[in-house]
């Protein structure tokens, strides 16, 4: 096997990205807290992707992969998520 | 898994990795079954789901989101360390993930607790006199999703001890990571599910 | 790679002596070869315990009225059926026999990229099928539910469920772990040269199949597991005494049960579009068009999942976009069906076992899919649902589909698995008997379903008895061309006459090793050339 070279991410990237993190969970915990109806769970929703969005390119290194890795990601989630609107096809309709 | 991998005879890192990912999205789609159950009866209970949310500690959920999000970094961190050679970082590093995945199942284990002496546990009694069925819902999803959520803290905290024996030893090194990354990637995951329980059950109410 | 290179290249995986002797240098031997040996052995075990299960109903169902057994051992009878036939044999069938034995050799690797974790599939998979068995033996009477588990009897019928249900759990992860392996595979382990669009068609079908393992498996996964839940603790979620909603168990289900049924026939054409080729002597008919619609229908079925729950009072919406979605995979479906003819097509055709097992793999197939467009159509779905039709379309596809492809695939490759060549003549005569024998079980059944008969009774009304004896007799002359075939194949397999590299001169690099394949498949690891390709006639 010919040596891939691997990208060493230096502490100060991660520690900035823990640090947005941080700011994102209180950022959504203050929120929530605000009586908004139904945009509650649409403001819960949009700080979790963001941080799910951080976790995955920086601490899981996606950024730094091959492209193909970071193609098979998405393929995943695009397809959950139309799993889950087809799902709400019945209920939503009911 | 990861303990397959690196007895095998031949090492291709990047193998193991695509290995770990596509482990990684079963993982997301048996979760991915649990949410989409969520959303179903979250959508047409959604009163009683407030309701129900509003029996769960906000402070605890908050604090064991923060331990998740430390130890995240601090076992990427474990990675950068080890390509830099530095052992003796690289186990302080995971010492610490270990650590503070034990405090969030210390807590966990103090909030279901909590839970089960005001009687809210599945198949109670208390639950079938008292509380509607989308609040029975709400917690039988409650006590499925952490609870799993807590087995895979578990597994994790297990493959990442393999890791660090791995690293203790030196059979994982800096040319040799695929165990550290690979049990880093599942922490993440771990992690990355938690992102959303989080918010689905302790901040929407 | 070079680590086991003191393996010598003149002894075949089947002789090499290793580390261990007799029986344990099978079960511990981490050969993808033997692997997948032991998958066809325990395969034809569990196999012939369903056969016999499917004898027994058939038997019960000569004459109205009961003949062997009662409406509850009917039951029992059709669930472990079932649950053995797709969870042990379909869904595994053709990815870890023939998967495990020529994926490697076909895109020119020494093994699988994790052959440790290849080895620990098949331990899996026997602790599943074991689990299963034991659900039938042992506790308060066998699970009676059907092999689809729907709430909320499976958590309320006091039948022994859980083991079943754990069983079918565990299948399943051995489903997912061979998938990982096969992409991880695919994806590293080419040899040089190959590039995707020169890798053959049979391994295209399992990078397709194994995805889906994939995506799917861990949904039925959880699904069970909240099964199990309920039975245990009454979490409600499938509880309408709860709340919760039993069609929601539908839905979960049959996000992995259909693709499920991708999961088992796409292999199944991936073969079949091995064997065509070759057959033909000539260069498969649109490759790329294979390619593109084997990827079509891995996605698109992963979206139709609904068809199977028409009746069962879903939204009008919903219920339409299923249906729509259905009739869209069947034409992936089709253009195989028209690239194989058109393979034939001038070609210079030999008629040997595998190409008549092929052809007639194309005939049942095709009646099955188009069976499978009247169940797609609501109104008709309406009329046709839970009748015999519905058991006479998924055995014309899952049995014809997947099992006459398992046929022909083994006619194709068996002198290139064991060294040596089948009877052709007696392998010709279990071809007719069983092809003969299976119209006449399962034709009847589509008359019967469209007349009205439901599944799943042990008693139906006077006015089926004749066809039901029809389908009676025809189980009988499938059986009996079974055991020719397979006889006959276990005959040759010790004594047949040498058969050499390449039988029937086909072009994939399977052919271009020994038969049987040294341990090591290949003594150097071959390169694709520009001009180099699988079919190139
Ligand atoms: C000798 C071979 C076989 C015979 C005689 C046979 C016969 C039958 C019969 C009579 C039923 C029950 C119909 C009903 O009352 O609902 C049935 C159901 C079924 N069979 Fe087969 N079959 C055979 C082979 C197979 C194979 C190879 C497969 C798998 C690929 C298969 C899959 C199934 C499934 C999934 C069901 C439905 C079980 C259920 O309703 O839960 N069968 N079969
Ligand atoms: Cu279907």
């Amino acid at each position: 096997m010919q040596h891939e070279k691997t990208h060493i991410v230096p502490y100060r990237t991660y520690l900035i990205i823990l640090v947005a993190l941080l700011i994102f969970t209180l950022l959504s915990v203050k929120i929530t807290a605000i009586e908004l109806g139904g945009l509650t769970v649409a403001a819960a929703l949009i700080f979790a992707s963001l941080k799910s969005y951080l976790v995955l390119t920086y601490f899981m290194h996606l950024k730094f992969d091959k492209i193909y890795i970071r193609i098979m990601v998405g393929f995943v989630f695009a397809v959950f998520l139309a799993v889950i609107i087809i799902t709400f096809l019945d209920y939503y309709f009911r | 898994m990861s303990q397959v991998i690196h007895h095998d005879e031949h090492y291709d890192a990047e193998g193991s990795k695509i290995g770990m990912w596509l482990f990684i999205f079963t993982e997301l789609l048996l979760f991915g079954g649990l949410f989409i159950i969520y959303s179903v009866y979250r959508f047409s209970n959604q009163d009683a789901f407030h309701l129900a949310a509003e029996e769960l500690n906000r402070t605890v959920g908050t604090i064991n989101t923060i331990i998740l999000l430390v130890s995240s970094m601090t076992i990427a961190m474990s990675t950068s360390a080890l390509q830099k050679k530095q052992k003796k970082t690289t186990l302080a590093l995971l010492g610490v993930t270990l650590l503070l995945g034990l405090v969030f199942l210390v807590n966990k284990y103090f909030e279901w607790g909590t839970k089960f002496e005001h009687g809210i546990f599945p198949g109670s009694q208390y639950m079938l006199d008292h509380l509607s069925q989308g609040e029975i819902l709400f917690f039988g999803l409650y006590f499925v999703m952490t609870g799993l959520h807590a087995l895979h803290i578990i597994v994790g905290m297990v493959v990442i001890g393999f890791a660090y024996a791995g690293v203790r030893s030196g059979r994982v090194n800096a040319d040799r990571a695929a165990l550290l990354e690979n049990s880093g990637l599942y922490w993440h995951l771990v992690d990355l599910i938690w992102i959303f329980l989080f918010p689905l059950f302790y901040l929407i109410h | 790679m070079q680590a086991s290179s003191h393996i010598p290249h003149d002894v075949s995986y089947l002789d090499y002596k290793g580390k261990h002797k007799g029986l344990l240098a099978w079960i511990l031997s981490t050969d993808h070869k033997r692997i997948a040996l032991l998958y066809m052995f325990s395969m034809m075990t569990l196999f012939l315990v369903g056969v016999l299960l499917g004898l027994a109903m058939k038997l019960e169902l000569i004459a109205p009225g009961k003949t062997i057994m009662g409406a509850q051992d009917y039951n029992a009878v059709f669930t472990v059926h079932g649950v053995i036939m797709i969870f042990m044999i379909v869904v595994p069938g053709l990815p870890a026999v023939f998967g495990n034995f020529l994926l490697p050799i076909m895109i020119g690797a020494k093994d699988v990229a994790f052959p440790k974790l290849n080895l620990f599939s098949w331990y899996v998979y026997i602790a599943g099928a074991i689990l299963v068995i034991i659900s039938v033996l042992f506790g308060d009477g066998s699970p009676d539910t059907g092999w689809t588990f729907y709430a909320p009897y499976s958590f309320k019928t006091g039948t022994n469920m859980l083991p079943a249900i754990f069983g079918a759990f565990v299948l399943g992860f051995s489903s997912i772990l061979t998938g990982l392996n096969f992409i991880v595979t695919i994806h590293r382990l080419r040899a040089p040269g190959m590039s995707w669009t020169k890798m053959p068609l049979f391994p295209w079908t399992i990078y397709g199949t194994a995805w889906i393992q994939l995506l799917a498996t861990p949904v039925v996964g959880i699904t069970l597991v909240l099964v199990s839940l309920e039975r245990i603790f009454g979490i409600g979620v499938f509880d309408p005494a709860l709340g919760g909603d039993p069609i929601l168990y539908q839905h979960l289900f049959w996000i992995y049960s259909h693709p499920a049924v991708y999961i088992m026939i796409l292999p199944a054409m991936g073969a079949i579009s091995e064997v065509i080729p070759t057959f033909s002597q000539k260069h498969i008919f649109g490759y790329k068009a294979i390619v593109a619609s084997t990827l079509a229908i891995a996605f698109v079925g992963y979206f139709v999942w609904g068809h199977h729950m028409f009746t069962s009072g879903m939204s009008g919406t919903a219920q339409y976009t299923f249906s729509i979605l259905t009739f869209l995979v069947a034409i992936p479906s089709a253009i195989k069906v028209f690239n194989w003819i058109s393979t034939m097509y001038k070609g210079s055709i030999s008629l040997e076992t595998p190409f008549y097992w092929a052809a007639s793999f194309i005939f049942v197939f095709m009646i099955g899919g188009l069976s499978g467009l009247v169940l797609g159509a609501l109104a008709t779905d309406v009329y046709v649902h839970d009748t015999a039709f519905v058991v006479a379309h998924f055995h014309f596809i899952v049995f014809g589909g997947v099992g006459f492809a398992f046929f022909a695939a083994i006619h194709y490759w068996f002198p290139k698995m064991f060294g040596r060549m089948y009877d052709t003549t007696w392998a010709n005569v279990g071809w007719i008997v069983f092809f003969i024998g299976f119209l006449a079980l399962y034709s009847p059944m589509f008359y019967l379903g469209l007349q009205g008969m439901p599944r799943r009774y042990y008693d139906y009304l006077e006015q089926f008895h004749a066809a039901n004896i029809l389908s009676t007799l025809g189980s009988w002359v499938m059986t009996f061309g079974l055991a020719i075939v397979l006889i006959n194949l276990f005959r040759s397999a010790k004594s047949g006459p040498i058969a050499g590299a390449n039988p029937w001169n086909g072009k994939t690099l399977e052919w271009t090793v020994p038969s049987p394949p040294p341990v090591e498949n290949f003594e150097e690891i071959p390169v694709y050339g520009e001009k180099d390709g699988p079919y190139e006639y």
